[in-house]
Protein backbone atom coordinates (compact mmCIF):
# COMPACT_ATOMS: atom_id res chain seq x y z
CA UNK A 1 0.00 0.00 0.00
CA UNK A 2 1.26 3.50 -0.89
CA UNK A 3 1.95 6.02 1.90
CA UNK A 4 3.96 9.18 2.32
CA UNK A 5 6.70 10.02 4.86
CA UNK A 6 4.35 11.89 7.19
CA UNK A 7 1.88 9.00 7.27
CA UNK A 8 4.72 6.58 7.98
CA UNK A 9 6.11 8.69 10.84
CA UNK A 10 2.70 9.22 12.45
CA UNK A 11 1.85 5.48 12.28
CA UNK A 12 5.21 4.45 13.76
CA UNK A 13 4.94 7.01 16.57
CA UNK A 14 1.39 5.99 17.44
CA UNK A 15 2.47 2.39 18.18
CA UNK A 16 4.66 3.52 21.09
CA UNK A 17 1.84 5.17 23.03
CA UNK A 18 0.64 2.56 25.51
CA UNK A 19 -2.91 2.27 26.74
CA UNK A 20 -3.71 3.79 30.16
CA UNK A 21 -0.86 6.27 29.89
CA UNK A 22 -0.81 10.07 29.66
CA UNK A 23 0.66 12.06 26.78
CA UNK A 24 1.07 15.81 26.42
CA UNK A 25 1.00 16.85 22.77
CA UNK A 26 1.12 19.97 20.67
CA UNK A 27 -0.58 20.54 17.34
CA UNK A 28 0.39 18.73 14.14
CA UNK A 29 1.96 15.29 13.75
CA UNK A 30 2.16 14.46 17.50
CA UNK A 31 -1.54 15.19 17.93
CA UNK A 32 -2.31 13.00 14.92
CA UNK A 33 -0.17 10.18 16.38
CA UNK A 34 -1.97 10.38 19.72
CA UNK A 35 -5.40 10.41 18.03
CA UNK A 36 -4.43 7.43 15.87
CA UNK A 37 -3.16 5.53 18.92
CA UNK A 38 -6.46 6.17 20.72
CA UNK A 39 -8.45 4.81 17.81
CA UNK A 40 -6.18 1.84 16.95
CA UNK A 41 -4.42 0.55 20.06
CA UNK A 42 -4.86 2.60 23.20
CA UNK A 43 -8.47 3.70 23.74
CA UNK A 44 -7.67 4.86 27.27
CA UNK A 45 -4.67 6.96 26.26
CA UNK A 46 -5.19 10.30 27.98
CA UNK A 47 -4.31 13.35 25.89
CA UNK A 48 -3.37 16.64 27.55
CA UNK A 49 -2.54 20.05 26.10
CA UNK A 50 -0.25 22.44 27.95
CA UNK A 51 -2.72 25.36 27.95
CA UNK A 52 -5.15 23.31 30.08
CA UNK A 53 -7.17 20.90 27.91
CA UNK A 54 -7.32 17.48 29.64
CA UNK A 55 -8.89 14.36 28.13
CA UNK A 56 -10.82 15.91 25.20
CA UNK A 57 -12.77 13.88 22.65
CA UNK A 58 -11.00 15.67 19.80
CA UNK A 59 -13.49 16.43 17.04
CA UNK A 60 -10.75 17.52 14.62
CA UNK A 61 -7.15 18.71 14.56
CA UNK A 62 -6.62 21.71 16.85
CA UNK A 63 -5.00 24.79 15.25
CA UNK A 64 -3.60 25.99 18.56
CA UNK A 65 -2.55 24.20 21.77
CA UNK A 66 -5.13 26.42 23.50
CA UNK A 67 -8.05 26.52 21.06
CA UNK A 68 -11.48 25.24 22.05
CA UNK A 69 -10.93 21.90 20.26
CA UNK A 70 -8.32 21.01 22.89
CA UNK A 71 -11.01 20.80 25.58
CA UNK A 72 -13.98 19.72 23.48
CA UNK A 73 -16.03 17.28 25.58
CA UNK A 74 -12.99 17.08 27.85
CA UNK A 75 -12.74 15.67 31.36
CA UNK A 76 -11.25 18.93 32.58
CA UNK A 77 -10.93 22.43 31.16
CA UNK A 78 -7.92 23.14 33.35
CA UNK A 79 -5.06 25.58 33.32
CA UNK A 80 -1.43 25.73 32.37
CA UNK A 81 -0.19 25.39 35.96
CA UNK A 82 -2.51 22.39 36.41
CA UNK A 83 -0.94 20.59 33.43
CA UNK A 84 2.66 21.69 34.09
CA UNK A 85 2.45 20.77 37.77
CA UNK A 86 1.02 17.35 36.84
CA UNK A 87 4.09 16.88 34.65
CA UNK A 88 6.44 18.09 37.40
CA UNK A 89 4.76 15.69 39.88
CA UNK A 90 5.70 12.78 37.61
CA UNK A 91 2.30 11.71 36.28
CA UNK A 92 2.91 12.26 32.59
CA UNK A 93 4.44 9.41 30.59
CA UNK A 94 5.00 10.78 27.09
CA UNK A 95 5.52 14.01 25.29
CA UNK A 96 6.48 15.02 21.75
CA UNK A 97 8.85 17.83 20.79
CA UNK A 98 10.12 19.40 17.61
CA UNK A 99 12.97 21.72 16.76
CA UNK A 100 15.34 23.23 14.23
CA UNK A 101 18.41 21.34 15.47
CA UNK A 102 19.00 18.17 17.51
CA UNK A 103 22.28 16.64 18.67
CA UNK A 104 23.34 13.04 19.38
CA UNK A 105 22.15 13.28 23.00
CA UNK A 106 18.69 14.42 21.95
CA UNK A 107 19.16 18.05 23.05
CA UNK A 108 16.88 20.29 21.01
CA UNK A 109 17.19 23.85 19.70
CA UNK A 110 13.99 25.76 19.01
CA UNK A 111 15.29 29.19 20.07
CA UNK A 112 17.85 30.66 17.68
CA UNK A 113 20.63 30.23 15.15
CA UNK A 114 23.74 32.37 15.59
CA UNK A 115 26.18 33.20 18.37
CA UNK A 116 24.86 36.52 19.77
CA UNK A 117 21.82 35.85 21.92
CA UNK A 118 20.58 39.45 21.88
CA UNK A 119 21.04 39.67 18.09
CA UNK A 120 20.37 36.22 16.66
CA UNK A 121 20.92 35.38 13.00
CA UNK A 122 17.58 33.58 12.98
CA UNK A 123 15.12 33.73 15.84
CA UNK A 124 12.61 30.93 16.42
CA UNK A 125 9.71 31.02 18.89
CA UNK A 126 11.68 29.65 21.88
CA UNK A 127 10.81 26.99 24.41
CA UNK A 128 7.11 27.58 24.84
CA UNK A 129 6.39 24.56 27.02
CA UNK A 130 8.98 22.33 25.32
CA UNK A 131 11.73 22.69 27.91
CA UNK A 132 9.22 22.03 30.71
CA UNK A 133 7.89 18.89 29.05
CA UNK A 134 11.39 17.60 28.23
CA UNK A 135 12.38 18.21 31.85
CA UNK A 136 9.35 16.57 33.48
CA UNK A 137 7.79 13.88 31.27
CA UNK A 138 9.20 10.37 31.58
CA UNK A 139 9.67 9.72 27.87
CA UNK A 140 10.27 12.40 25.25
CA UNK A 141 9.65 11.59 21.59
CA UNK A 142 10.30 13.47 18.36
CA UNK A 143 8.77 13.26 14.92
CA UNK A 144 11.08 15.05 12.51
CA UNK A 145 12.54 15.01 9.01
CA UNK A 146 16.18 13.97 9.05
CA UNK A 147 18.98 15.91 7.33
CA UNK A 148 22.57 16.82 8.29
CA UNK A 149 21.72 20.44 9.14
CA UNK A 150 19.04 19.39 11.58
CA UNK A 151 20.90 16.37 13.03
CA UNK A 152 24.06 18.23 13.94
CA UNK A 153 27.13 17.67 16.11
CA UNK A 154 26.75 20.96 17.95
CA UNK A 155 23.50 22.82 18.25
CA UNK A 156 23.54 26.62 18.60
CA UNK A 157 21.30 26.74 21.67
CA UNK A 158 20.04 24.02 24.01
CA UNK A 159 16.40 25.01 24.40
CA UNK A 160 15.16 21.69 25.78
CA UNK A 161 17.23 19.05 27.55
CA UNK A 162 17.97 15.67 26.04
CA UNK A 163 20.71 13.77 27.85
CA UNK A 164 22.77 17.03 27.88
CA UNK A 165 26.44 15.90 27.76
CA UNK A 166 25.81 12.19 28.32
CA UNK A 167 25.22 9.66 31.12
CA UNK A 168 24.34 11.22 34.47
CA UNK A 169 24.31 14.81 33.12
CA UNK A 170 20.57 15.35 33.55
CA UNK A 171 20.73 14.26 37.18
CA UNK A 172 23.87 16.36 37.83
CA UNK A 173 22.08 19.41 36.43
CA UNK A 174 19.26 18.79 38.90
CA UNK A 175 16.63 17.51 36.49
CA UNK A 176 14.26 14.89 37.92
CA UNK A 177 15.99 11.49 37.53
CA UNK A 178 14.63 8.89 35.14
CA UNK A 179 13.37 11.09 32.30
CA UNK A 180 14.85 11.89 28.92
CA UNK A 181 14.59 11.25 25.19
CA UNK A 182 13.01 7.94 24.22
CA UNK A 183 12.49 7.66 20.45
CA UNK A 184 13.18 9.90 17.48
CA UNK A 185 11.06 9.01 14.49
CA UNK A 186 12.30 10.39 11.19
CA UNK A 187 11.51 9.93 7.52
CA UNK A 188 14.46 7.49 7.34
CA UNK A 189 14.50 5.45 10.55
CA UNK A 190 13.48 4.95 14.17
CA UNK A 191 16.18 6.02 16.60
CA UNK A 192 16.51 5.08 20.27
CA UNK A 193 19.18 6.00 22.81
CA UNK A 194 22.07 3.77 23.83
CA UNK A 195 21.83 2.78 27.50
CA UNK A 196 25.52 3.20 28.22
CA UNK A 197 26.42 6.35 26.25
CA UNK A 198 22.97 7.99 25.98
CA UNK A 199 23.75 8.63 22.30
CA UNK A 200 21.38 8.13 19.38
CA UNK A 201 21.20 4.57 18.12
CA UNK A 202 19.26 3.50 15.03
CA UNK A 203 16.84 0.70 15.90
CA UNK A 204 15.10 0.20 12.59
CA UNK A 205 15.51 1.54 9.07
CA UNK A 206 12.46 2.30 6.97
CA UNK A 207 11.78 0.07 3.94
CA UNK A 208 14.14 0.96 1.08
CA UNK A 209 16.45 3.11 3.26
CA UNK A 210 20.10 2.07 3.62
CA UNK A 211 22.57 2.72 6.43
CA UNK A 212 24.42 5.01 4.02
CA UNK A 213 21.28 7.06 3.41
CA UNK A 214 20.99 7.60 7.13
CA UNK A 215 24.68 8.34 7.71
CA UNK A 216 24.62 10.93 4.89
CA UNK A 217 21.72 12.68 6.55
CA UNK A 218 23.26 12.79 10.03
CA UNK A 219 25.83 15.40 11.09
CA UNK A 220 27.33 13.18 13.80
CA UNK A 221 28.38 9.57 14.16
CA UNK A 222 25.27 7.46 14.54
CA UNK A 223 25.26 4.24 16.59
CA UNK A 224 23.54 1.14 15.22
CA UNK A 225 21.59 -1.46 17.17
CA UNK A 226 23.07 -4.96 17.02
CA UNK A 227 19.62 -6.28 16.14
CA UNK A 228 18.89 -3.59 13.52
CA UNK A 229 15.55 -4.31 11.84
CA UNK A 230 13.39 -2.87 9.10
CA UNK A 231 10.53 -0.63 10.31
CA UNK A 232 7.11 -2.26 10.00
CA UNK A 233 5.30 -0.16 7.38
CA UNK A 234 1.81 1.25 8.08
CA UNK A 235 -0.96 -1.31 7.82
CA UNK A 236 -4.03 -0.79 5.65
CA UNK A 237 -6.09 -0.38 8.84
CA UNK A 238 -3.77 2.30 10.24
CA UNK A 239 -3.79 4.25 6.99
CA UNK A 240 -7.56 4.02 6.66
CA UNK A 241 -8.05 5.30 10.21
CA UNK A 242 -5.45 8.05 9.77
CA UNK A 243 -6.89 9.25 6.46
CA UNK A 244 -10.59 8.92 7.17
CA UNK A 245 -10.95 9.58 10.90
CA UNK A 246 -7.86 11.37 12.23
CA UNK A 247 -6.99 13.80 9.44
CA UNK A 248 -9.71 13.69 6.77
CA UNK A 249 -8.78 17.17 5.46
CA UNK A 250 -5.11 16.15 5.17
CA UNK A 251 -3.94 19.14 7.25
CA UNK A 252 -1.00 17.14 8.55
CA UNK A 253 -0.59 14.17 6.24
CA UNK A 254 -0.89 16.43 3.19
CA UNK A 255 2.10 18.52 4.28
CA UNK A 256 4.73 16.46 2.48
CA UNK B 1 13.94 9.97 57.18
CA UNK B 2 17.46 10.55 58.53
CA UNK B 3 18.71 12.28 55.43
CA UNK B 4 16.07 14.95 55.33
CA UNK B 5 16.32 15.59 59.04
CA UNK B 6 20.02 16.06 58.55
CA UNK B 7 19.53 18.55 55.73
CA UNK B 8 17.09 20.50 57.82
CA UNK B 9 19.55 20.54 60.68
CA UNK B 10 22.57 21.61 58.73
CA UNK B 11 20.64 24.04 56.55
CA UNK B 12 23.28 23.22 53.98
CA UNK B 13 21.72 25.57 51.49
CA UNK B 14 23.93 27.02 48.82
CA UNK B 15 22.96 29.28 46.03
CA UNK B 16 24.76 30.78 43.09
CA UNK B 17 23.86 33.00 40.20
CA UNK B 18 22.69 31.25 37.12
CA UNK B 19 21.08 33.09 34.22
CA UNK B 20 22.56 36.25 32.70
CA UNK B 21 19.17 37.69 31.71
CA UNK B 22 17.69 40.85 33.15
CA UNK B 23 14.71 40.99 35.52
CA UNK B 24 12.38 43.61 34.03
CA UNK B 25 9.95 43.91 36.95
CA UNK B 26 10.37 44.35 40.69
CA UNK B 27 9.93 40.94 42.42
CA UNK B 28 9.79 42.49 45.91
CA UNK B 29 6.71 41.09 47.66
CA UNK B 30 6.71 43.73 50.41
CA UNK B 31 6.57 46.65 48.00
CA UNK B 32 3.80 44.84 46.12
CA UNK B 33 1.88 44.39 49.39
CA UNK B 34 2.05 48.12 50.05
CA UNK B 35 0.82 48.85 46.53
CA UNK B 36 -2.07 46.43 46.92
CA UNK B 37 -2.91 47.91 50.34
CA UNK B 38 -2.92 51.50 49.10
CA UNK B 39 -4.09 51.22 45.50
CA UNK B 40 -6.57 48.38 45.20
CA UNK B 41 -10.23 49.18 45.79
CA UNK B 42 -11.91 47.08 48.51
CA UNK B 43 -15.21 48.75 47.98
CA UNK B 44 -17.84 47.18 45.76
CA UNK B 45 -18.03 50.05 43.27
CA UNK B 46 -18.88 50.24 39.58
CA UNK B 47 -15.76 50.19 37.45
CA UNK B 48 -17.28 50.45 34.01
CA UNK B 49 -15.01 52.28 31.61
CA UNK B 50 -14.19 52.50 27.91
CA UNK B 51 -11.31 50.95 25.99
CA UNK B 52 -10.06 54.37 24.99
CA UNK B 53 -10.10 55.64 28.58
CA UNK B 54 -8.45 52.61 30.26
CA UNK B 55 -5.52 52.72 27.90
CA UNK B 56 -5.14 56.47 28.58
CA UNK B 57 -5.52 56.01 32.34
CA UNK B 58 -3.66 52.79 33.04
CA UNK B 59 -1.09 52.10 30.30
CA UNK B 60 1.83 54.50 30.54
CA UNK B 61 4.84 54.53 28.20
CA UNK B 62 7.43 52.21 29.72
CA UNK B 63 4.93 50.03 31.61
CA UNK B 64 5.27 46.25 31.69
CA UNK B 65 2.14 44.40 30.61
CA UNK B 66 0.82 40.87 30.98
CA UNK B 67 -1.77 39.65 28.50
CA UNK B 68 -4.34 36.98 29.31
CA UNK B 69 -5.38 34.01 27.19
CA UNK B 70 -3.06 31.96 25.05
CA UNK B 71 -1.64 33.15 21.74
CA UNK B 72 -4.72 34.14 19.82
CA UNK B 73 -7.20 32.41 22.13
CA UNK B 74 -9.22 34.65 24.47
CA UNK B 75 -6.79 37.57 24.11
CA UNK B 76 -7.96 41.14 24.83
CA UNK B 77 -7.59 42.31 21.21
CA UNK B 78 -9.62 45.52 21.62
CA UNK B 79 -7.23 46.85 24.28
CA UNK B 80 -4.13 45.73 22.34
CA UNK B 81 -5.32 47.63 19.25
CA UNK B 82 -6.01 50.71 21.36
CA UNK B 83 -2.47 50.55 22.78
CA UNK B 84 -1.19 50.58 19.19
CA UNK B 85 -3.64 53.34 18.15
CA UNK B 86 -2.54 55.54 21.06
CA UNK B 87 1.09 54.85 20.04
CA UNK B 88 2.25 53.67 23.45
CA UNK B 89 6.02 53.20 23.56
CA UNK B 90 8.72 51.20 25.35
CA UNK B 91 6.39 48.66 26.88
CA UNK B 92 7.64 45.45 28.47
CA UNK B 93 5.75 42.23 27.78
CA UNK B 94 5.44 38.80 29.33
CA UNK B 95 5.73 36.61 26.21
CA UNK B 96 3.86 33.66 27.64
CA UNK B 97 2.93 31.96 24.37
CA UNK B 98 2.53 35.38 22.82
CA UNK B 99 1.51 34.91 19.20
CA UNK B 100 -1.04 37.29 17.68
CA UNK B 101 -0.83 39.59 20.72
CA UNK B 102 2.93 39.91 20.18
CA UNK B 103 2.36 40.43 16.45
CA UNK B 104 -0.06 43.34 17.14
CA UNK B 105 2.17 45.09 19.68
CA UNK B 106 5.36 44.66 17.64
CA UNK B 107 3.48 45.86 14.55
CA UNK B 108 2.76 49.08 16.46
CA UNK B 109 6.39 49.27 17.59
CA UNK B 110 5.22 49.36 21.22
CA UNK B 111 7.65 46.90 22.87
CA UNK B 112 11.29 47.32 23.87
CA UNK B 113 11.74 44.40 26.29
CA UNK B 114 10.25 40.96 26.62
CA UNK B 115 10.31 37.94 28.92
CA UNK B 116 10.13 35.12 26.42
CA UNK B 117 8.62 31.72 26.56
CA UNK B 118 7.22 31.70 23.03
CA UNK B 119 7.29 34.61 20.58
CA UNK B 120 7.43 35.42 16.83
CA UNK B 121 5.42 32.34 15.86
CA UNK B 122 1.68 31.79 15.48
CA UNK B 123 1.86 28.07 16.28
CA UNK B 124 0.75 25.92 13.31
CA UNK B 125 0.02 29.06 11.23
CA UNK B 126 3.69 29.94 10.74
CA UNK B 127 6.10 32.70 11.76
CA UNK B 128 5.44 36.45 11.83
CA UNK B 129 8.03 38.18 9.62
CA UNK B 130 7.59 41.53 11.34
CA UNK B 131 7.94 40.06 14.83
CA UNK B 132 10.95 38.02 13.76
CA UNK B 133 12.68 41.01 12.17
CA UNK B 134 12.11 43.14 15.27
CA UNK B 135 13.66 40.47 17.48
CA UNK B 136 16.57 39.71 15.13
CA UNK B 137 17.41 43.43 14.81
CA UNK B 138 18.15 43.55 18.53
CA UNK B 139 15.60 46.33 19.15
CA UNK B 140 13.82 44.28 21.83
CA UNK B 141 15.73 43.29 24.94
CA UNK B 142 15.14 39.63 25.74
CA UNK B 143 15.21 37.36 28.77
CA UNK B 144 14.52 33.69 28.15
CA UNK B 145 12.04 31.54 30.11
CA UNK B 146 9.56 28.74 29.50
CA UNK B 147 5.78 28.64 29.66
CA UNK B 148 5.84 26.86 33.04
CA UNK B 149 8.48 29.27 34.40
CA UNK B 150 6.43 32.34 33.44
CA UNK B 151 3.25 30.74 34.78
CA UNK B 152 4.99 30.06 38.09
CA UNK B 153 6.47 33.58 38.16
CA UNK B 154 2.87 34.85 38.04
CA UNK B 155 1.95 32.27 40.66
CA UNK B 156 4.69 33.47 43.05
CA UNK B 157 3.37 37.02 42.72
CA UNK B 158 -0.20 35.77 43.17
CA UNK B 159 0.91 33.98 46.35
CA UNK B 160 2.54 37.16 47.63
CA UNK B 161 6.07 35.72 47.68
CA UNK B 162 9.12 36.93 45.80
CA UNK B 163 10.17 33.66 44.10
CA UNK B 164 9.33 30.01 43.55
CA UNK B 165 11.68 27.04 43.15
CA UNK B 166 11.08 25.11 39.92
CA UNK B 167 12.61 22.06 38.20
CA UNK B 168 12.47 23.10 34.56
CA UNK B 169 15.21 24.81 32.51
CA UNK B 170 18.01 23.12 34.50
CA UNK B 171 21.10 22.29 32.44
CA UNK B 172 20.05 24.23 29.33
CA UNK B 173 20.83 27.49 27.53
CA UNK B 174 17.24 28.51 28.27
CA UNK B 175 18.32 28.81 31.93
CA UNK B 176 21.62 30.47 30.96
CA UNK B 177 19.77 33.37 29.29
CA UNK B 178 17.04 33.54 31.92
CA UNK B 179 17.36 35.42 35.20
CA UNK B 180 16.82 32.31 37.32
CA UNK B 181 19.15 31.47 40.22
CA UNK B 182 20.21 27.97 41.24
CA UNK B 183 19.69 26.89 44.82
CA UNK B 184 19.54 23.72 46.92
CA UNK B 185 16.48 22.58 48.79
CA UNK B 186 17.18 23.11 52.51
CA UNK B 187 15.33 19.87 53.33
CA UNK B 188 16.45 17.38 50.68
CA UNK B 189 19.46 18.97 49.04
CA UNK B 190 17.83 18.69 45.59
CA UNK B 191 18.83 21.33 43.07
CA UNK B 192 16.22 23.89 41.96
CA UNK B 193 15.99 27.06 39.95
CA UNK B 194 14.49 30.02 41.76
CA UNK B 195 12.35 32.15 39.47
CA UNK B 196 11.45 35.70 40.54
CA UNK B 197 7.84 36.78 41.12
CA UNK B 198 6.42 38.63 38.11
CA UNK B 199 4.17 41.56 39.02
CA UNK B 200 3.17 43.27 35.74
CA UNK B 201 2.31 46.98 35.93
CA UNK B 202 -0.83 46.23 33.96
CA UNK B 203 -2.67 42.96 33.36
CA UNK B 204 -5.25 42.79 30.55
CA UNK B 205 -7.69 39.86 30.40
CA UNK B 206 -10.74 39.11 28.25
CA UNK B 207 -13.48 37.06 29.93
CA UNK B 208 -16.84 35.60 29.05
CA UNK B 209 -18.91 37.53 31.58
CA UNK B 210 -18.47 40.03 34.37
CA UNK B 211 -20.60 42.29 36.52
CA UNK B 212 -20.06 46.04 36.75
CA UNK B 213 -17.91 45.59 39.87
CA UNK B 214 -15.45 43.32 38.06
CA UNK B 215 -16.44 39.86 39.29
CA UNK B 216 -15.51 37.64 36.33
CA UNK B 217 -16.34 34.21 34.97
CA UNK B 218 -14.37 32.39 32.26
CA UNK B 219 -15.66 29.35 30.36
CA UNK B 220 -13.14 26.72 29.28
CA UNK B 221 -9.42 26.68 30.05
CA UNK B 222 -7.97 29.33 32.34
CA UNK B 223 -4.44 29.16 30.90
CA UNK B 224 -2.56 31.27 33.52
CA UNK B 225 -5.15 33.97 34.06
CA UNK B 226 -6.09 33.09 37.63
CA UNK B 227 -2.51 33.95 38.60
CA UNK B 228 -1.99 36.85 36.17
CA UNK B 229 -5.12 38.52 37.59
CA UNK B 230 -3.69 38.28 41.09
CA UNK B 231 -0.14 39.27 40.10
CA UNK B 232 -1.00 42.42 38.12
CA UNK B 233 -0.73 45.78 39.88
CA UNK B 234 -3.47 47.22 37.64
CA UNK B 235 -6.00 44.88 36.04
CA UNK B 236 -8.11 45.75 33.00
CA UNK B 237 -10.96 43.40 32.13
CA UNK B 238 -12.85 43.28 28.86
CA UNK B 239 -15.89 41.03 28.81
CA UNK B 240 -18.05 39.53 26.09
CA UNK B 241 -21.05 40.66 28.09
CA UNK B 242 -22.11 42.23 31.34
CA UNK B 243 -24.31 40.21 33.67
CA UNK B 244 -26.17 41.42 36.77
CA UNK B 245 -24.48 40.87 40.11
CA UNK B 246 -27.26 38.36 41.00
CA UNK B 247 -26.07 36.18 38.14
CA UNK B 248 -22.59 36.00 39.69
CA UNK B 249 -24.03 35.24 43.13
CA UNK B 250 -26.11 32.39 41.72
CA UNK B 251 -22.96 30.47 40.76
CA UNK B 252 -20.12 31.78 42.91
CA UNK B 253 -18.00 28.70 42.21
CA UNK B 254 -17.56 30.02 38.66
CA UNK B 255 -16.08 33.35 39.75
CA UNK B 256 -12.40 33.09 38.87
CA UNK B 257 -11.48 36.77 39.20
CA UNK B 258 -13.05 38.61 42.17
CA UNK B 259 -13.88 42.35 41.94
CA UNK B 260 -11.12 43.45 44.34
CA UNK B 261 -8.46 42.55 41.78
CA UNK B 262 -10.05 44.62 39.04
CA UNK B 263 -9.48 48.31 38.23
CA UNK B 264 -11.70 48.69 35.17
CA UNK B 265 -14.19 46.58 33.26
CA UNK B 266 -15.54 47.15 29.74
CA UNK B 267 -18.09 45.22 27.74
CA UNK B 268 -16.59 44.39 24.33
CA UNK B 269 -18.54 41.77 22.37
CA UNK B 270 -16.27 39.81 20.01
CA UNK B 271 -13.45 41.34 22.06
CA UNK B 272 -10.87 38.66 21.24
CA UNK B 273 -11.50 38.60 17.47
CA UNK B 274 -9.63 37.32 15.39
CA UNK B 275 -8.84 34.89 18.17
CA UNK B 276 -10.90 31.94 19.35
CA UNK B 277 -13.33 32.61 22.24
CA UNK B 278 -14.43 29.22 23.55
CA UNK B 279 -18.16 28.52 23.12
CA UNK B 280 -18.60 31.92 21.40
CA UNK B 281 -16.68 32.16 18.11
CA UNK B 282 -13.79 30.42 16.39
CA UNK B 283 -10.58 32.11 15.23
CA UNK B 284 -10.68 33.89 11.85
CA UNK B 285 -7.99 31.91 10.07
CA UNK B 286 -8.57 33.81 6.82
CA UNK B 287 -7.85 37.16 8.45
CA UNK B 288 -4.84 35.83 10.39
CA UNK B 289 -3.44 34.44 7.14
CA UNK B 290 -3.91 37.83 5.45
CA UNK B 291 -2.12 39.49 8.35
CA UNK B 292 0.87 37.14 8.05
CA UNK B 293 0.94 37.66 4.30
CA UNK B 294 0.78 41.47 4.58
CA UNK B 295 3.94 41.32 6.70
CA UNK B 296 5.92 40.19 3.66
CA UNK B 297 6.26 43.77 2.43
CA UNK B 298 6.69 46.87 4.66
CA UNK B 299 4.35 49.04 2.57
CA UNK B 300 1.64 46.40 2.45
CA UNK B 301 2.01 45.91 6.19
CA UNK B 302 1.73 49.65 6.88
CA UNK B 303 -1.38 49.84 4.69
CA UNK B 304 -2.82 46.80 6.47
CA UNK B 305 -2.34 48.39 9.91
CA UNK B 306 -3.74 51.68 8.60
CA UNK B 307 -6.86 49.94 7.34
CA UNK B 308 -7.50 47.81 10.42
CA UNK B 309 -6.10 49.81 13.37
CA UNK B 310 -4.92 53.40 12.78
CA UNK B 311 -7.60 54.28 10.23
CA UNK B 312 -10.56 53.25 12.38
CA UNK B 313 -11.98 55.00 15.42
CA UNK B 314 -12.21 51.96 17.66
CA UNK B 315 -12.43 48.17 17.81
CA UNK B 316 -15.93 48.16 16.34
CA UNK B 317 -14.56 50.03 13.35
CA UNK B 318 -12.05 47.18 12.97
CA UNK B 319 -14.83 44.60 13.08
CA UNK B 320 -16.51 46.47 10.19
CA UNK B 321 -13.32 46.25 8.10
CA UNK B 322 -13.29 42.47 8.33
CA UNK B 323 -16.88 41.98 7.24
CA UNK B 324 -18.87 42.97 10.30
CA UNK B 325 -21.58 40.92 11.87
CA UNK B 326 -22.04 38.58 8.92
CA UNK B 327 -18.41 37.40 9.14
CA UNK B 328 -18.60 37.19 12.93
CA UNK B 329 -21.74 35.09 12.65
CA UNK B 330 -19.86 32.63 10.42
CA UNK B 331 -17.24 32.29 13.15
CA UNK B 332 -19.95 31.66 15.77
CA UNK B 333 -21.26 28.82 13.63
CA UNK B 334 -17.76 27.40 13.18
CA UNK B 335 -17.24 27.39 16.93
CA UNK B 336 -20.55 25.95 17.97
CA UNK B 337 -21.40 23.48 15.23
CA UNK B 338 -18.36 21.36 15.84
CA UNK B 339 -20.41 18.18 15.70
CA UNK B 340 -20.87 17.38 12.07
Amino acid sequence: MEYNDMELMICLASRYLEDDSIVVVGTGAPCAAAMLAQKMYSPQLMIMFEAGGIGPLLPSMPISVGDSRTFYKALVAGSMPEVMETCQRGLVDYTFLGGAQIDQYGNINSTMVGSDYQKPKVRFPGSGGANDLASFCWKTMMITPQDPRRFTEKIDFITSPGYLTGPGAREAAGLPPGGGPYKVITNLCVIGFDDKTKRMKVESTHPGISRDNIAENTGFEMLWAADLTVSEPPSAEELKCLREEVDPYRYIIGRI
Amino acid sequence: MDSFNQYAKERSVTYRPSGTGKIFTDPDADRARVFFRDEKPRKLIEKVSSVDRVVKDFVKDGDYIGVGGFGANRIPTAVLHEIVRQKKKNLGLAGHTATHDFQILVGGNCINRCDIAYIVGLEARGLSKVARKAVESGSIELTEWTNAALTWRYKAAAMGISFLPVRCMLGTDTAKYSAAVELDCPFTGAKYLAVPALYPDVGIIHVHRADVYGNCQIDGIMVADQDLARAARRLIITTERFVPNEYIRREPAKTVIPYYLVDAVIEVPFGCYPGNMAYEYFSDEVHLREWLKAEGDPETHAAFLEKHIYGVKDFYGYLETIGGLSRLQELRILENLVEK
